[in-house]
């Protein structure tokens, strides 16, 4: 009787300890079971068969992939993640190829660069940032790493890269012409971020961040001489463009629907005055007119509304 | 004769059942803990904004009602019902006014048009910090013409304006066409429900999503509540 009783006792506490064990082992496993990473080194990157053309130059990803290594994972990351070592330390940051995401394109906001673009923002460096020109490589290493840099994302396998934009004619250059590109430059609100003189100063500058919330500052126009580039190139052509695409995933936007194409060259007119220590024609222009802008007057103003009919001259019997 | 009258009368009878037993899921969408203050926006910088609100301005990240009620929460049936593939006709508009987005969240489903009109006396950008689908950044000037878009891929958007530091907004595109945003009891209504199984999600921008399963039979009403941990900071 008594045995029994211990017995059971026993038996009881035995199969409470089993059961407690049991539902630890069950709590371990719900633990371990949620998300478990996937641990050890990261897989090695795998170089899809991309290419590039560039006139008649084609680029081949695999053959970039030693170039990229050497010379490119340091900032942009072996993943073009931008999660490369110096990374941390760079201000603005380098481009992180997994977005698709590029400054310098002649094609509309939102779309994917020609890979001339890319192989021109190569050749050139990115003023202002730590992209310097890759000018000691050939060509065809150029082209080879602009076909490596589209394995990171898939948007290159799924879309084609943009139109690039039309740039008509430039009009001639005219104390008019800058003077309608600073009303723009006003009415726009380009000064906002760049400043009031182009110096990189406006009221939002302080608060401006990348498509990443990293601080970014805007243009300085004033900085540099002779030497002074933009982010996408040096010519009145490459000026057009910044404007007219905008500088993806920085606050830039693009004017492209707002500015008509004519007008657009009165801007880049203006633009130029603001490179004040810069030889152009354009400051030839602004010195010519002993430095004044003079205000804008609207040659062309936009149509009255059309009278009532019986009140049109010779209208109305 | 009478047969094919009776295979007509059942096969109306097949087709009404399944628009009369049509389920709704409703609910309320809570926090516990103590959510962050809503900040003051200080708009001195934008006179042509300032002037358009009598009383200051607060980020709208985080909307808080009676008896911890929380608004602007996206609640959606993320799986279980068949996406019906039909676009809204009507499109969706994105307004700026007074230097804020209206509405703060703005739900559409995917290729649905996108209408974001600027009806301040400033410029602003527009630029969707999207990641799945296409980032772009747009200026539009006051007085210019709407911006007319949409998305192909279903993701949550935040929309800033660079100008303006302080214009937050988001874009919740969803495939799907049940979906409501929490109101000012943090009450939500998921209604046309068809029988079957279904995951809810609520997505609150700060405090991410949650999930909930439900399983309607007929035409009834079952009740999901969410409840969000608030965050300090």
């Amino acid at each position: 009787m008594k045995s029994s009783k211990l017995m059971r006792c026993i038996g009881a506490i035995f199969s409470t300890a089993v059961l407690g064990a049991a539902c630890a082992a069950c709590l371990l496993a719900s633990a371990f079971a949620q998300d478990v990473p996937d641990v050890g080194p990261k897989p090695p990157v795998v170089v899809k068969p991309m290419e590039s053309h560039i006139g008649n130059l084609t680029g081949h990803a695999a053959e970039g992939k030693s170039d990229y290594r050497r010379y490119c994972a340091g900032c942009h990351g072996d993943y073009g993640d931008a999660n490369g070592e110096n990374a941390p330390w760079l201000e603005p940051k380098p481009r992180d190829f997994t977005m698709a995401t590029f400054k310098c394109r002649s094609t509309l906001t939102g779309t994917l660069p020609t890979d001339e673009d890319l192989f021109n923002t190569l050749k050139r460096g990115i003023v202002n940032s730590n992209m310097p020109p890759w000018n000691t490589f050939s060509n065809q290493q150029r082209a080879d790493l602009v076909a490596y840099i589209k394995i990171f994302s898939p948007r290159w396998d799924k879309e084609k890269a943009g139109t690039p934009i039309k740039v008509p004619e430039e009009t001639p250059i005219t104390i008019e012409s800058i003077a309608h590109g600073k009303e723009l430059f006003t009415k726009l609100e380009c000064w906002k971020c760049h400043g009031p003189h182009g110096e990189g100063d406006g009221p939002s500058a302080s608060t401006l961040t990348d498509s990443k919330d990293n601080p970014i500052r805007p243009y300085n126009f004033a900085l540099g001489k002779d030497d002074s580039r933009f982010k996408c190139g040096v010519t009145n052509q490459d000026v057009y463009k910044i404007f007219m695409t905008g500088v993806d995933g920085t606050p830039m936007p693009s004017f492209a629907d707002v500015i008509q194409p004519n007008d657009a060259w009165d801007l880049v007119h203006f633009l130029r005055t603001l490179q004040v220590h810069r030889h152009s024609k354009e400051n030839d222009v602004l010195m010519a007119a002993h430095g004044v802008i003079p205000p804008y007057v609207d040659k062309n103003p936009p149509a009255a509304a059309p009278a009532p009919a019986d009140k049109a001259p010779g209208g109305g019997q | 004769m009478r047969t094919k009258q009776m295979q007509f009368v059942f096969l109306t009878l097949l087709v009404s059942s399944s628009l009369m037993f049509a389920g709704t899921v409703t609910g309320k969408v809570t926090y516990t803990g103590t959510p962050v203050k809503p900040k003051t926006i200080d708009m001195s910088k934008e006179p042509t904004c300032a002037k358009q609100h009598a009383t200051p301005v607060t980020t709208e990240s985080v909307v808080t009602g009676p008896n911890n009620a929380l608004e602007n929460v996206v609640v959606y049936i993320s799986s279980g019902a068949p996406d019906d593939g039909q676009v809204p006709a009507q499109a969706v508009t994105f307004d700026q006014k007074g230097c804020q987005y209206i509405p703060h969240v703005l739900v559409m489903h995917t290729d649905q048009e996108l209408k974001i009109v600027n009806n301040d006396q400033t410029s602003h950008n527009i630029h969707p910090l999207a990641k799945i689908n296409q980032e772009w950044n747009k200026s539009q000037p006051p007085g210019t013409p709407p911006i007319v878009t949409k998305y192909d891929k279903p993701e949550f958007i935040s929309v800033k304006c660079n100008i303006h530091p302080w214009m937050h907004g988001e874009f919740a595109v969803l495939k799907t066409n049940h979906y409501d945003i929490s109101k000012g009891g943090g009450d939500f209504k998921l209604p046309n429900l068809p029988p079957g199984k279904y995951t809810i999600t609520a997505w609150q921008e700060d405090y991410g999503t949650q999930t909930a399963d439900v399983s309607i039979t007929g035409n009834e009403s079952k009740e999901v509540n969410f409840t969000f941990k608030a965050k300090a900071y």
